[in-house]
């Protein structure tokens, strides 16, 4: 079994959005929507200010709410690497799943259907990477699979500090932060 | 999107419709459909335990477990309506019938709605020539229809519960929609099941207790009073109703008004004691934005008033009129819209790192 993750360093990260205009392009996200964003998130107390930036998107989770709460089964966990999916003609647009993402990430397609961040799956299973990480100019993004311990993403893991979003959500994301 | 609190600014490049800045997926037609979907269920309560325990002697009450079956299927096609109203790829609506969703409440309501029409028109059936004598007139099969449910209890019987298990779970389904979605803090209480349940059963018997005052003949009421409901009555050609039967509904409605303030109050107290999410959802009700509409549209105007007036009307003080009906009506229909609302605006928030 494999599980697909992405690692994404925000000391890396400059917030070009790149990523963004590559899985647009790559995807044919209409005009005024976005599969994924960049989030600035910035705290403290001057002069300790700090400043994160992070490429967002569907965070893939094992625990995923969307899913669970689809009445066609359209939202579905494919079978290779857990990716979350909408089969597009099985969607009846009820909008339930948009509701049940503590992260925002769905959104209702001008045809209709619920849409989101796919991992381009269709790349990957030519063996490529999402369109956002194979663009990414700092190299902060990485992809693979988490349940193997020897991929760069497990190493990764292994060695850097990092955080998911709202972790007390209990979706336990697959997009994960290095700090 | 930017967010701000004291020291701590997050600003996002999405900026999808629907979804940004805040979520707002759900208009007019959820809270309608989830109002037709109580009163339905209220309805199919009533009907249902009235089949049951009718008693030949209480024939003048045959319209309230007849009439309202029949109103409960309109109004169910209605609700329906604007639920298919409010899907944005209604082409596959029929997606929904090819399977079964253990996980999904909206799968499970979606069935639930299917067998309510079933169960309405058994339960209507039963007594319809009766209630009706005209329709029956025209269309004898009812009559061959009411006899042969009448003749056996068994199936009297099993109509009647059948109404009361559905509607219990049509009920408890339309509050259960909001309950499981975890993401929207406001909605996350299992208490909801129950609470629309409940004002479910207080529209209904509010519902019920309207047409009662309006085809009750009374030569004192004003001529402005209950033009509408008096033309449904006419159109219905109901019978007079015995006016023995309004202060029974008007106590269940109490009765019923008075648990819904109830749960209203452990919903808020149980999202006042929990985590920091919850209790800002709840300060949207409480404190917020929507606290002035909560307080007084569905507290104040849509319980207690009612409450009290029909309070009075039971103990004689003042007349039954509909004042109270048109009140719990409206009280139930906020509730909903109200929550619809606030719930979409209630979010998780990141952690700071």
């Amino acid at each position: 079994m494999s599980r697909f993750a992405m690692v994404i360093d925000t000391r890396r990260c400059v917030g070009c959005h790149d990523c963004v205009v590559a899985c647009k392009t790559e995807n044919g996200v209409p005009e005024g929507y976005c599969r994924d964003w960049i989030t600035e998130e910035v705290h403290g107390a001057f002069p300790t200010v700090r400043l994160e930036i992070r490429s967002e998107r569907c965070n893939h989770c094992d625990n995923p709410p969307c899913v669970s709460c689809c009445p066609t089964g359209a939202s579905h966990v494919h079978e290779r690497g857990g990716v979350v999916l909408v089969t597009h003609d099985k969607c009846i647009g009820c909008k339930a799943c948009l509701a049940a993402c503590p992260y925002d990430a769905r959104f209702i397609h001008p045809d209709g259907y619920a849409d989101k961040c796919t991992f381009c799956i269709h790349r990957v299973e030519k063996g490529l990477d999402p369109a956002c990480v194979s663009v990414c100019p700092t190299h902060c993004m990485h992809f693979g699979d988490i349940d193997d311990p020897q991929s760069e993403v497990s190493l990764l893991l292994q060695s850097r500090p990092h955080h998911v979003l709202m972790p007390d959500a209990g979706t336990k994301p697959c997009i994960f932060y290095l700090t | 999107m930017i967010a701000l609190t004291a020291l701590t600014e997050l600003t996002l490049s999405r900026h999808n419709p629907l979804v940004d800045p805040h979520l707002h997926i759900w208009e007019w037609q959820i809270p309608v459909y989830l109002f037709f979907g109580g009163l339905v269920a209220g309805l199919m309560i009533i009907a249902g335990v009235r089949l049951i325990s009718l008693r030949p002697q209480q024939r003048e009450a045959l319209v309230c477990c007849t009439i309202g079956p029949l109103m409960g299927l309109v109004f169910l096609s209605l609700g329906m309506f604007t639920l298919f109203l409010d899907l944005s790829h209604r082409l596959y609506v029929w997606r929904l019938y090819t399977t079964f969703q253990i996980t999904s409440p909206m799968s499970w309501g979606s069935w639930i709605l299917l067998l309510v029409y079933p169960a309405l028109s058994a339960n209507a059936l039963a007594h319809l020539p009766e209630a009706v004598p005209s329709l029956a007139k025209r269309f004898p099969i009812l009559v061959t229809v009411s006899d042969a449910i009448l003749a056996r209890v068994q199936w009297v019987v099993g109509i009647g519960v059948a109404n009361v298990m559905v509607g219990i779970a049509l009920g408890i389904y339309t509050g259960i929609l909001l309950g499981t979605l975890g993401a929207r803090p406001l909605w996350n209480s299992a208490i909801l099941g129950p609470l629309f349940l409940f004002s479910g059963l207080s529209t209904a018997t509010a519902l019920l207790h309207g047409i009662l005052v309006v085809t009750t003949p009374d030569e004192e009421r004003p001529a402005f009073a209950d033009f509408l409901l008096s033309a449904l009555a006419q159109l219905t050609q109901a019978r007079p109703l015995d006016r023995n039967i309004a202060p029974v509904l008007a106590r269940a409605d109490n009765s019923f008004l008075t648990i819904e303030l109830t749960l209203i109050g452990l919903f808020l107290l149980g999202q006042m004691t929990s985590t920091g999410i919850h209790q800002q959802a709840a300060s949207l009700l409480l404190t917020g934005p929507f606290a002035a509409v909560f307080w007084v549209f569905v507290i104040g105007l849509g319980i207690l008033l009612p409450l009290v007036l029909q309070s009075l009307e039971l103990n004689n003080r003042i007349r039954h009129t509909i004042a109270p009906v048109i009140l719990v009506l409206f009280g139930g229909i906020a509730l909903r819209f109200i929550l619809v609302y606030a719930g979409q605006q209630s979010h998780w928030f990141q952690p700071l790192n």
